[in-house]
């Protein structure tokens, strides 16, 4: 075999390999979808599970996510947005930066049943919440911190340095500069990074488990120091914890707590598109 | 050097009935962390006088100008010694507020760099940070900041465009537009025309000129036709010193140093 020929050998070899990355990804979606598709209906979305779960719908768990989805972020949004606006705009070389920074990754490591642990020490008992969805939402906003922290890092640097160093020119100060010339610009980029920590918590099980998700409790919660019912934990006692379940049920559970973590991502992916189209600089 | 450099007589000081200084630099060093960038500089700055800095390129030329409104502070490791003194109050006091000093001594750029953003609030930007106006005086500061720009005409029916849509020499005259709007009392151009074309330097070397007869104009520049075409003064710098100081056309005739002599020929630097 001559030189060209190897080179072009390993091109196609390489890319056949990673073309199967794809396949995982594919084959799971379309598994769930094809067994979970059939009980989709209107009655499975807004009704609450009937006869030990083994009938009904899903729809306190699926209200109960979306809670959680919005606790979380107003949880993690004005820690991550302050962080991450110390870390990209004010942060010298000291103590209190390399500690934050240290933080960060260290959270970023934590498996996620620790957060569980955590937020029933700390939020559910410490601080008395109880098992409700306010500590389930600091539980799981905790957990998203790194990711948002890191994302919105990212974005108000990409801000153009010049934008700071004129602002500065003309007399305004470090924060009205912050304020006016680089987070409008960072803006689109901070809140892709949360929804993005958002599609991750919404599907997480574990920090949830001791936190806010309640077992089987058809009624809708009706403050936020109840509990909640939760997709990923519910999708959990269905699989595991009820003898003769139907599998069509478990696979449609599956297939909507697929949809609201893609459909987040989804939203996070057009806009930073977006954001990419419209960008100026 | 520097009995050299500062010949009282040529710069006609107000001893010898000319201008008066508007900044003073006394003795003033300039370190990038162990690296010094500026060294022992003292000149006077004369009002409503355009002063040009030449030099090549790491000179310090470019840091001197930012010393002057202090933009270096945002380096870090940058540290000064010595005293500028503006109106005669030394703006590296401690007690100094710089946003006040920024506002008073403003600053226009190499790249033409509008924000992203209308024409009308590029202008009104350092007004509204500043704590100015309501929204009818903000008008007029807007129009009027165009006008001594030499904009106005071209922007008055879309003050609502983006100012990206200017073409580069527009929008380095409202870059300037920008800076005057805060009503500064110095202005400093660090290379303003370097990515303009030739007609659109000439439009903005017109405009400084009329501006000379308000402001107090420190303009940084490569271009040697520029500081004799436009400048009241010229400083040669060289390694960080300052190695003349004259008159502009005496400078350029009759170079005092050899090295003012030999780089303004083209044949050093």
């Amino acid at each position: 075999m001559t030189r060209q020929q190897t080179n072009r050998l390993a091109k196609i070899a390489i890319s056949l390999v990673a073309a199967l990355v794809v396949l995982p990804t594919v084959f799971v979606i379309l598994y769930v979808v094809y067994n979970g598709i059939g009980v989709i209906s209107w009655e499975f979305l807004f009704t609450a599970p009937r006869s030990g779960m083994r009938e009904g719908g899903i729809w306190p768990a699926l209200l109960g996510t979306v809670f959680l989805t919005f606790g979380t972020a107003i949880a993690a949004f004005p820690l991550a947005i302050a962080t991450a606006i110390y870390l990209a705009e004010y942060a010298g070389d000291n103590r209190l930066t390399r500690w934050v920074r240290l933080a960060i990754v260290n959270l970023a490591g934590i498996p996620s049943i620790v957060y569980g642990l955590f937020g029933l020490g700390a939020f559910v008992l410490f601080l008395n919440l109880g098992t409700s969805i306010v500590a389930g939402s600091l539980t799981l906003g905790l957990m998203t911190l790194p990711v948002v922290i890191s994302t919105a890092e990212e974005a108000l640097l990409a801000v153009p340095q010049e934008f700071r160093t004129v602002s500065l020119s003309l007399g305004a100060t470090r924060w009205q500069t912050i304020r006016h010339q680089v987070l409008p610009h960072a803006l689109p980029g901070i809140i892709t990074g949360i929804i993005l920590g958002l599609g991750r918590a919404a599907g997480e099980t574990a920090p949830i488990l001791f936190t806010v998700a309640a077992f089987y409790l058809p009624e809708l919660p009706r403050s936020i120091f109840d509990q909640t019912m939760a997709l990923p934990y519910h999708l959990y006692v269905i699989s595991t914890q009820v003898p003769g379940m139907p599998l069509s049920l478990q696979y449609g559970t599956a297939l909507v707590l697929l949809l609201v973590v893609l459909s987040l991502t989804l939203v996070a992916t057009v806009l930073r598109t977006r954001m990419r189209r419209r960008r100026q600089w | 050097m520097s009995s050299d450099v500062l010949d009282k007589r040529e710069l006609n000081t107000p001893e010898t009935g000319g201008p008066k200084s508007k900044i003073e630099v006394n003795d003033f060093n300039f370190f990038y962390g162990t690296f010094q960038a500026l060294y022992d500089l003292t000149l006077p700055i004369y009002e409503r006088h355009i002063t040009a800095l030449i030099g090549p390129s790491g000179c310090g030329k470019s840091t001197f100008l930012r010393a002057l409104n202090r933009m270096n502070d945002t380096v870090i490791g940058a540290r000064a010694e010595g005293e500028v003194l503006l109106n005669g109050q030394d703006i590296y006091a401690p007690n100094v507020d710089v946003t006040d000093l920024r506002q008073r001594v403003g600053m226009v750029f190499q790249r033409p760099n509008p924000f992203p953003q209308s024409i009308y609030d590029n202008v009104a930007f350092g007004p509204r940070v500043l704590g100015r106006p309501k929204a009818r005086d903000l008008a007029e500061i807007v129009e009027s900041s165009l006008a001594d720009a030499a904009l106005w005409d071209e922007v008055k029916d879309r003050l609502d465009a983006s100012a990206l849509t200017l073409n580069p020499g527009q929008q380095q005259r409202l870059c300037i537009a920008r800076t005057l709007a805060v009503r500064p009392e110095v202005i400093l151009m660090d290379e303003p025309c370097s990515a303009l074309d030739p007609v659109a330097t000439l439009h903005v070397e017109d405009l400084m000129r009329r501006l000379s007869a308000q402001y107090t104009i420190v303009i940084v520049t490569h271009n040697m036709q520029q500081a004799a075409r436009a400048s009241d003064y010229t400083g040669f710098f060289w390694l960080g010193k300052l190695v003349e100081y004259r008159r502009t056309p005496e400078l350029f005739a009759t170079p005092k140093e050899a090295l003012t002599e030999a780089y303004i020929s083209g044949r050093q630097g």
